[in-house]
């Protein structure tokens, strides 16, 4: 209900607001589910977008609408932003697919691209990021660190991409330390920093000595700031909040691939792509190596300049939990199947959701 | 182990604990504010606010009851002085606390609180097991079981709580009487305002030291649900409180013990246990009768 007093709000200032856009420049919406204050998801995209502001000046303007619930109201609001002379316009969450697609049919001259999807149309074209490479080098850098040789793993739910994760990092893990373990714990939330904390706390009383997130808060790693342990910032550079506890962050940064959209459209090159970037392109941003032993920060360098030349954390031989090979020695799992894991690799003592 | 157990649990259960209070002392002046969520949220970013700008985590303290009280107050003007609707009020005000909340705390996203430091008293907190439990807590600990005494002797054993007991339960022979029903539910209203904000202050200031919107995540609605759990009582407050933040800490600890016991199953626990608790307290009907307040959310106009 909240969600959709705010929204409303926002579409009735934007239908006065707007109408009086100069036609010259390019007009680029931001449509987001979260509140841009939530220094995670959302806040990371609306910092791509200050990112065009910055980058292209007043080439262009930029709208976005923030709280957006996934659904029909969804709809509304590409429609109204497609209505009022946006050039291009991205749809940040998964949950955006089908509204996002269906205003894209019903306005063809419109450019529309949306993240972490899979359907795409002549004017809608998809974009994401390979956040697994960053975790395969947290698993390195866990094992390498690890007193304990066990690691607490926060997650919120059992998707392709939250599972996706925990194998990269299990496989960086063990690549270091095959008997390495984590012990795994779903908080059902995307984001409640009190559970958050009370899971980093149950994770460390259990023998843990490393935290790592698929949560969004900053609970959790200043749990281990103040235990004087070590934990990894998610989606954001959480030093910070945990300036001796950050080993490193995987941070979204979306500013690159935004930049390089708005320019294209600008250039009147754009086509629909399928971009799924990763650490090379610089949309997968590793924060800095710190509060580590130079040895296992000589590793994570090394792994990730690996990754920068063309590697694939994802190549065989990889056997799954039940022991089964997935993939034989040097195949590469192709992006399908890595969007649609549901299963986890050898090694991880948790029973996936069902 | 269980000393660690028992430390995260208490700091589970003391927002609950605050929040939950206050909204029993306002149902039993025969006011329901589904509020609780929207002036908890203003208090942790009030307090959130004024701890980093001023330093000081006590200040972010008062001035999350502060926040939380003035919240209340507009659910007052509106129910009580305009003969609003009360749980069309409250679940606006539910609302209106989200939204003015991530106004307020937008520029201080990102940013590290202070946290409130627990005691430290030399020679007690080192005691083996019970020392942190007992004597390592931080303030608001302590002054939630003082709530607990507080509002029981103040609604069981003293004059002004006979008063309130009397407006919740029957407000037109409490205004035959002279008393005035709408100053009582005013100073009821305030309280649980005050109360929430504490709650609000304790998750920004002590419990995770942050502000985000939305950082409440339920808890209030979780708060509301204990004061029926508790069939409006202090002490069962104290009870449902420990026991919901028990369950959430438990099943934590289960599944890093690598229980595979589905972790959804255990988050819904606590509502269960409400569920429970309504299906016993009605099949008791004089209990029922007794402690409920009996005219809970009816809106009052005095007649002259």
């Amino acid at each position: 209900m909240k969600k959709t007093v705010l929204l409303a709000g926002t579409a009735l200032a934007l239908a006065f607001g707007i109408s009086t856009a100069e036609a010259a420049k390019l007009k680029a919406c931001w449509v987001y589910t979260g509140p841009i204050g939530d220094f995670g998801y959302s806040y990371q995209h609306d910092q791509g977008r200050l990112a065009v502001e910055k980058e292209l000046g007043d080439k262009v303007e930029t709208a976005y609408v923030e709280n957006v619930a996934e659904g029909p109201d969804a709809e509304r609001v590409f429609e109204r932003f497609a209505r009022e002379g946006c050039g291009i316009v991205f749809g940040t969450s998964f949950g955006f697919m089908d509204a996002e697609l269906k205003v894209a049919k019903k306005f063809p001259k419109v450019k529309f691209e949306h993240a972490t999807g899979y359907k795409s149309a002549p004017n809608m074209g998809l974009y994401n990021a390979r956040f697994y490479e960053g975790r395969y080098i947290l698993g390195q850098i866990a094992a390498k660190e690890s007193k304990a040789g066990v690691a607490g793993y926060i997650v919120s739910f059992p998707i392709p991409e939250v599972v996706m994760g925990i194998n990269a990092f299990m496989l960086g893990a063990q690549s270091v330390n095959p008997n390495f373990k984590a012990k795994i714990v779903w908080v059902n939330s995307w984001f409640d920093p009190g559970k958050e904390a009370d899971a980093a706390k149950a994770l460390f009383d259990q023998g843990a000595d490393i935290i790592v997130q698929h949560t969004d808060s900053t609970a959790a790693i200043q749990v281990a700031e103040e235990r004087g342990l070590k934990g990894f910032g998610q989606s954001s550079d959480m030093a910070k909040f945990a300036p001796k506890a950050q080993l490193t962050a995987i941070v979204d940064n979306w500013g690159p691939h935004y930049i390089k959209s708005v320019k294209a459209v600008l250039d009147g090159t754009w086509k629909p792509g399928d971009a799924w970037e990763g650490i090379k392109d610089g949309t997968v941003h590793m924060a800095d190596f710190a509060n580590m032993s130079d040895d296992t920060k000589k590793l994570a360098e090394a792994t990730e300049a690996k990754i920068v030349a063309g590697w694939n954390p994802f190549t065989g031989p990889i056997a799954d939990q039940d022991g089964k090979e997935r993939y034989a020695a040097g195949v590469v799992a192709p992006d399908k199947d890595l969007l649609g894991m549901n299963w986890y690799v050898k090694g991880v003592d948790d029973k996936l959701p069902q | 182990m269980l000393e660690a157990f028992i430390l995260t649990v208490i700091t589970a259960a003391t927002p609950l604990m605050l929040a939950a209070l206050g909204e029993l002392v306002v149902e039993r002046s025969g006011v329901l504010n589904l509020g609780v969520e929207g002036m908890m949220v203003m208090g942790a970013v009030a307090g959130f606010a004024v701890t980093i700008s001023t330093g000081s985590p006590w200040l972010g303290v008062l001035a999350g009851a502060a926040a939380g009280l003035l919240t209340s107050l507009l659910f007052a003007v509106v129910t009580l002085t305009l003969v609003a609707n009360q749980v069309a009020s409250g679940l606006a005000l539910t609302m209106f606390g989200l939204g003015l909340s991530g106004l307020i705390g937008e520029s201080f996203v990102g940013q590290p609180g202070i946290k409130l430091q627990p005691a430290n008293i030399p020679g007690l907190t080192d005691l083996p097991v019970v020392g942190r439990i007992l004597f390592g807590q931080d303030a608001l600990v302590y002054l939630s079981f003082v709530m607990i005494v507080v509002v029981s002797l103040f609604l069981f054993r003293s004059r002004a709580g006979l008063i309130l007991r009397a407006v919740g339960d029957n407000h037109s022979s409490a205004h035959a009487l002279g008393y005035s029903v709408i100053k009582v539910r005013y100073l009821a209203v305030m309280f649980g305002g005050a109360m929430a904000g504490l709650g609000g202050a304790y998750l920004s200031v002590a419990y995770t030291p942050l502000w985000v919107e939305n950082m409440t995540a339920g808890r209030g609605w979780i708060a509301l649900a204990l004061v029926v759990f508790a069939s409006w009582t202090p002490l069962r407050i104290f009870f449902g409180a420990y026991l919901f933040g028990a369950v959430t800490v438990l099943q934590f600890h289960a599944q890093a013990l690598g229980i595979g016991f589905p972790s959804q199953f255990l988050s819904m626990l606590p509502y269960v246990a409400t569920v429970v608790v309504l299906v016993a307290i009605s099949g008791n009907r004089r209990a029922t009768l007794f402690n409920t307040p009996a005219c809970l959310g009816q809106s009052f106009v005095p007649d002259r």
